[in-house]
């Protein structure tokens, strides 16, 4: 079905994500050679939504690691279940089991294995595991996402090693608050991911919000290329123009009006100094 | 009918064209590259050019070299889709001298070794590095290795075993298993204490010039003793981040890579607009968030003072402390008047002088206690 990259675009238009060329060859080379894929770009450009759109059309389950300080093996990889691991116990005991060596092995069950994402990846076959923000992890965290992605298994001192049958599909994103690791970054696929050009906001606009009508689409996108020129300190994604184009459908809009607009400005901007900045210039300049 | 052979030629070729426009292709990543090709239609340039652009590239800085050695090595335009990288790439273009000019102070017949015998420790300590002889600055920078930037520290979200604090219940449950179902001890865990990021904005223009020998030095002090949690920018006309060259063991040669890499040194400074560019690119990102921001600067700003000051009041929002250093506060009779340090005031937590290696040991104890 995605021999190619077109292809592979195609498939994705087909679940609503509509990938530039860029992002779909870089997306499909990911697929074909094994490698974990790495986006960075601003918040909002859709990193987030291609892992969405990747599983869909692979008809699996996300696996999502939300990154954070502090994230550690036993919420990343796995963790044992200590209360039903006591509770084995004194049932064990209760119904005379006295043989220690088969109590230690029964203990150390793999049903007792809690998996976290990164197991659970490995587990089931051809699975799409999105990594988010690994810039917010710390950087003790990336080896250990290394030793992971390169050869595709993880040892459990009790069980042994878990190798995946079908290597998981792996998208990293990042949002650059500080440098990765060149280590890991070598070992991926790398993509930049821009704002998309009007022509394909616009469509992306039409695919996500049907009931926004043509010109609302053609407003918000040709306004929210307009903020992003701006220099603001968050210029607005894909994501910030979907809300406020829903936000204004919800108004009843069928095109941009600086009432509507300036009403439902929260949407898109997300910082008092950028909705000053945007009320100085006056909207109206802005809305053509 | 193109063989394998020559695409192996072909992008091996690319790759030295890219390492010389400063991308680093390392033959991994050209590896990489070639079994991306193999994988998509090779006389396709557009899917040459995102094969290659996947591989070899590892991040924004990259990209504009990328697409002007595309463009020179295989022709025409490179087939990009979209705006530019909003990050270009800074050009290398001078190199900077690191030694500074002698003020006039040293006077005819005294050599600087004499002088520099004749001055102890303790004094050279306390004197204004812009004033020394070569000999005395010699001599100072071997006191630097005395110099200890330890940085401030912050609970961190790790936990690590304790005497007191909540109950790890995984290392209990597993000493309980160990005795065959019996809790014995209930183990304790207790937040970890990380390092707190500090970030060193060094400025470099031509009135700083006097003090940026001594400056870089502290920088590098600082970057070795804590190179994770360190990261060191220079302001001049623009910003360049001098982080990495810093890591460098040697001074010398972590000063001379840092020179390479300043395309601005010793000329004017716009304060407002390259903190801007600090806090767009880097600070409220991640990079100024809780941690401690240490400027280093005179205060003398070229461009519009009201900038600055909104800037500032940008960078004390997200940061955890703000510390201003300038050399010219050591001086007796020094008042803050200047436009650049008057707009900036109001936002530092704390306004300290570096003009002697003294002044930088109360700086590094202003910053531990942060």
């Amino acid at each position: 079905m995605t021999d190619s990259p077109t292809a592979l675009a195609e498939a994705l238009a087909g679940v609503g994500y509509l990938a530039d060329e860029g992002l779909a060859t870089v997306a499909y080379l990911a697929g074909e050679m094994g490698r974990p894929l790495f986006l960075e770009g601003d918040a909002g450009v859709g990193k987030t939504s291609l892992a969405q759109a990747l599983a869909e059309i692979r008809g699996v389950e996300l696996i999502r690691l939300q990154c954070y300080e502090g994230l550690d093996v036993s919420q990343a990889l796995y963790d044992w279940d200590f209360p039903r691991q006591i509770l084995h116990l004194r049932a064990a005991e209760a119904a005379g089991e006295h043989d220690a060596e088969e109590l230690e092995a029964s203990l150390y069950d793999r049903r007792f294995l809690v998996a976290r994402p990164l197991l659970r990846a490995i587990e089931s076959p051809g699975a799409v595991l999105l990594v988010d923000e690994i810039d917010r992890a710390d950087d003790e965290f990336e080896a250990f996402l290394l030793e992971v992605f390169s050869d595709n298994s993880i040892t459990i001192p009790e069980i042994g090693r878990v190798t995946a049958k079908v290597p998981p599909l792996v998208v990293l994103t990042s949002n650059r608050t500080r440098e990765v690791h060149d280590a890991l970054k070598r070992r991926c696929l790398y993509h930049w991911v821009e704002h998309p050009s009007y022509e394909r906001e616009v469509a992306i606009l039409r695919t996500r919000l049907p009931e926004v009508t043509e010109r609302l689409a053609r407003d918000v996108a040709e306004a929210t290329r307009r903020l992003r020129e701006l220099d603001l300190l968050k210029p607005p994604g894909v994501a910030e123009a979907m809300d406020w184009a829903s936000a204004l459908h919800l108004l009843g809009a069928r095109e941009i009006d600086p009432d509507r607009a300036a009403a439902t400005l929260g949407a898109v901007l997300k910082y008092r100094e950028d909705s000053d900045r945007v009320r100085e210039l006056t909207l109206a300049a802005l809305l053509r | 009918m193109t063989g394998t052979r020559d695409v192996t030629d072909v992008v091996l070729g690319f790759a030295r064209t890219l390492r010389h426009a400063g991308v680093d292709a390392s033959p991994e990543r050209v590896q990489a590259m070639l079994r991306a090709v193999g994988h998509l239609d090779v006389r396709n340039a557009t899917h040459v050019y995102w094969a290659g652009r996947a591989t070899l590239c590892g991040s924004p800085d990259d990209l504009a070299a990328y697409d002007a050695a595309f463009a020179a090595y295989f022709g025409g335009e490179a087939p990009r889709s979209g705006r530019r990288a909003p990050y270009q790439r800074d050009r290398l273009s001078t190199a900077a001298p690191f030694s500074v000019e002698t003020p006039g102070e040293r006077s005819a017949g005294e050599g600087p070794e004499v002088r520099a015998a004749a001055t102890g420790a303790e004094v050279l300590r306390h004197r204004d590095v812009a004033t020394l002889s070569p000999g005395e600055r010699e001599e100072l920078r071997r006191l630097f290795v005395l110099l200890r930037p330890d940085p401030p520290t912050r609970r961190s979200r790790r936990l690590t075993p304790g005497r007191r604090g909540a109950v790890d219940v995984p290392r209990t449950v597993r000493e309980t298993l160990r005795r065959g179902g019996e809790t014995a001890r209930l183990a304790r865990q207790r937040p970890r204490a990380k390092a707190r990021r500090v970030v060193l904005l060094l400025d470099v223009s031509g009135s700083m010039s006097p003090y940026a020998d001594t400056l870089l030095r502290f920088a590098h002090a600082a970057a070795r003793r804590r190179p994770a949690s360190t990261e060191v920018f220079t302001m001049g006309t623009r910003l360049t981040r001098v982080t990495r060259p810093m890591r460098l063991r040697d001074p010398d040669k972590a000063l001379a890579a840092s020179g390479l890499a300043i395309p601005d040194w010793s000329g004017g400074t716009r304060l407002g607009e390259v903190l801007k560019a600090f806090l767009d690119r880097w600070g409220q990102r991640g990079t100024a968030r809780r941690a401690v921001v240490v400027v280093f600067s005179d205060g003398w700003e070229r461009g519009d003072p009201a900038l600055l000051g909104e800037q500032m009041a940008r960078l004390a929002r997200l940061a955890h402390l703000v510390v201003w250093v300038n050399p010219h506060k050591g001086k007796e009779g020094y008042a803050p008047l200047t436009g650049g340090i008057r707009a900036a005031l109001p936002y530092v937590d704390e306004f300290v002088a570096g003009h002697s290696l003294a002044a930088l040991e109360h700086l590094v104890e202003v910053v531990r206690s942060a």
